[in-house]
C-alpha cells in the first residue's frame, strides 16, 4: 500500500507488516511517534501486539531482551539520551543473544539541550555488539525493518539490529513510500523460531557468572554473528529484491562509483545530500563518486578496500565526533583502508544538533578537499553566533577570560 | 567457516542451574542466620524468599557453604526465628 506519512509512523507500519509481537518502549522526542502509533493500532485492532509502557528506557531494553528469550519477536525504538539510557542493557541483549530489533532515531545528546539530528548517540553504541544500519529514505527505513528480522533471526547471526533514522529528516517528514502488507511480508519473512527458549519445563540459567577460563569464547561469538551478518545481510538484500523490487544497497551502496577518481564517504540523510552534490561535480566534469555506509556495524572493510583502490583522494563526511581524536566514521574508514588504499582522507563535521547540511556546501568542500586545501578535520560551518556572544558576555563579567579593557 | 568457529559462534552463558555453580558464595558471609526451633512455626516463608535457594524445605536447614547472609529470611520470618549473628575473623 503506497502512502504519504512520516518516516516514524512508516516505521511503526512496518513492524506491523514483520508481525513484532511485542513492544515494550518509552517515549522520548523524536522517537515518540513510532510507538504512539503501534499503541494506536494494537488498540484498533489493527496489530496483534503486547505492548510494555515501562518506566524507563533501560526497561524496555531489559523487557525487550525478556520477550525475545521467551521466543516473541520483539521490537522497541528510542532515541538519544533513552539510547545512552540503555547502555547497559544494550550490552545485556547482544552479550544473551536476542535477535531483537530497535529503531533509533538519531538525535544529538545535551547538553546543550538539543532534540535534533545528529549521530553521536548511535555512534557512542558502537561497542555494544549490536548491528547498526543507517538509512537515507523513508522506503528504506520501511524495507530495513522487514530485512532486520530475517538477519537477525538467521541461527548464524543472531544478534541485537539497530535501524537508525535521522531525527526530523527522515522522522517527521512526510514522503510517500509503499508499505507491504502482513501476507506479502509473510512469503518473504517466516515466523521466528528461535534455538532455544526460556521454558519452565526445561530450565536453564542464562546470564549467570562465567569464569575467566570460559568467558572469551562468549565474546568472540559475538564477532563471530557480526562476520556471519556480513554474507546474510547481502543474501536478504538480494532476496527482498526478487520479491518486492526494491534495494538499497548491502553493507555500502555505492553511487557513480565506476570511474570515480575521488569519493564522498557519508551515512544516513546526509548520504542522500551528497548525491546531490555528486550531481553537480559530474556535470563541471570532476569524476567524483558517492560511499554511503549503510552498515556501520559491522563495517564494510572489504568493500571499501575494493571501492576505494586507486583514488586519488576521499572526504569522509561525520554527524558525530569521537572527542579527543576525530569523526568515528573517519577513524573507521582511514583503519580499513590502512595497509590496501593510499589515499588522501579529509573529514568533514557537519550536521551536529540537527544544523542544516546543504549540497552546495558539500559541493563546496569537496572541492577544496580534492585541492588539498581543507584541513584533516574540518568543522564545516563553525563561527560565533548572538547566541555563543551571550556566553562570552557571561564569562566575562564573572572573570578576565574575554574581558577586553 | 571452520567448525570450531561455527560452535564457538553459539557460546553464550547458557546453562545448567546446579547447585554451587557460582563458587562458595558462603565465603562472602559477614552475619549468619540461625534459626531458633522453639520460635519457627515452618511457615516456609523464608525457603520461599530465600534468593539463593539456601534453605532446605523439608528441616528449614540453612546451607552455610552458599548462604551469603543476606538476611531476607531473618527480615521475612513473622515470628522472629531467624537471627543474623556477626561471623568470627577466621
Amino acid at each position: 500500500m503506497r502512502l504519504l506519512e512520516t518516516g516514524n509512523h512508516m516505521v511503526a507500519y512496518a513492524a506491523n507488516s514483520a508481525h513484532v509481537e511485542v513492544v515494550p518502549a518509552y517515549p522520548i522526542t523524536p522517537q515518540t511517534q513510532i510507538i504512539e502509533e503501534i499503541a494506536d493500532l494494537i488498540a484498533r485492532g489493527e496489530m496483534d501486539a503486547e505492548y510494555i509502557p515501562v518506566e524507563s528506557e533501560h526497561s524496555a531494553c531489559a523487557a525487550l531482551v525478556s520477550a525475545s528469550l521467551t521466543g516473541a519477536r520483539a521490537f522497541s525504538a528510542t532515541s538519544s539520551h533513552g539510547l545512552a539510557y540503555m547502555h547497559e542493557m544494550l550490552h545485556y541483549a547482544a552479550g544473551i543473544r536476542v535477535p531483537v530489533v530497535m529503531a533509533n532515531v538519531n538525535r544529538a545528546l545535551g547538553p546543550g539541550w538539543n532534540i535534533w539530528c545528529d549521530h553521536q548517540d548511535s555512534i557512542s553504541q558502537r561497542d555494544t555488539g549490536w548491528l547498526q544500519v543507517y538509512v537515507a529514505s523513508h522506503q528504506e527505513a520501511v524495507d530495513t525493518v522487514i530485512q532486520a528480522y530475517k538477519i537477525t533471526e538467521d541461527s548464524s547471526v543472531l544478534v541485537p539490529m539497530m535501524i537508525n533514522l535521522d531525527a526530523f529528516v527522515i522522522s517527521h517528514t512526510y514522503m510517500d513510500a509503499d508499505i507491504p502488507g502482513r501476507e506479502e511480508v509473510d512469503s518473504f519473512l517466516p515466523a521466528y523460531k528461535p534455538l532455544w527458549r526460556l521454558d519452565p519445563r526445561k530450565p536453564v540459567t542464562h546470564g549467570s557468572v562465567v569464569y575467566p577460563v570460559d568467558f572469551s569464547e562468549t565474546r568472540q561469538s559475538i564477532q563471530i554473528g557480526h562476520d556471519n551478518a556480513r554474507g546474510v545481510i547481502k543474501s536478504v538484500a538480494a532476496e527482498f529484491k526478487d520479491v518486492f523490487g526494491r534495494w538499497h544497497g548491502e553493507l555500502v551502496e555505492p553511487y557513480l562509483m565506476d570511474d570515480a577518481q575521488f569519493a564522498i564517504v557519508a551515512m544516513g540523510s546526509m548520504a542522500a545530500e551528497a548525491k546531490v552534490a555528486v550531481n553537480a561535480l559530474r556535470r563541471q566534469g570532476r569524476k567524483v563518486g558517492l560511499l554511503r555506509v549503510r552498515f556501520f556495524r559491522p563495517f564494510p572493510n572489504d568493500e571499501l578496500r575494493e571501492l576505494c583502490a586507486g583514488l586519488e583522494g576521499l572526504m569522509v563526511i561525520d554527524r558525530d565526533y569521537s572527542y579527543g581524536n576525530t569523526g568515528a566514521l573517519f577513524t573507521e574508514v582511514k583503519a580499513a583502508l590502512y595497509g590496501h588504499v593510499d589515499a588522501k582522507a579529509t573529514n568533514l563535521i557537519v550536521g551536529i544538533g540537527g544544523r542544516d547540511v546543504t549540497h552546495q556546501m558539500i559541493e563546496e568542500m569537496t572541492i577544496k578537499s580534492w585541492a588539498g586545501e581543507m584541513a584533516e578535520v574540518t568543522w564545516g560551518d563553525s563561527r560565533m553566533s548572538p547566541a555563543h556572544e551571550v556566553t562570552t558576555a557571561i564569562l566575562a563579567e564573572f572573570g578576565e577570560l574575554f574581558d577586553k579593557d | 567457516m571452520s567448525k570450531e568457529n561455527e560452535e564457538l559462534g553459539y557460546m553464550t552463558s547458557v546453562s545448567r542451574p546446579i547447585k554451587g555453580c557460582a563458587g562458595d558464595t558462603g565465603e562472602w558471609r559477614v552475619f549468619r542466620p540461625v534459626k531458633d526451633a522453639e520460635k519457627c512455626n515452618n511457615c516456609l516463608l523464608c525457603w520461599v524468599f530465600c534468593p539463593e535457594a539456601c534453605i532446605d524445605k523439608e528441616e528449614l536447614e540453612v546451607d552455610y557453604q552458599y548462604c551469603k547472609g543476606c538476611g531476607i529470611c531473618a527480615v521475612e520470618c513473622p515470628t522472629g526465628a531467624m537471627t543474623m549473628i556477626k561471623e568470627e575473623k577466621r
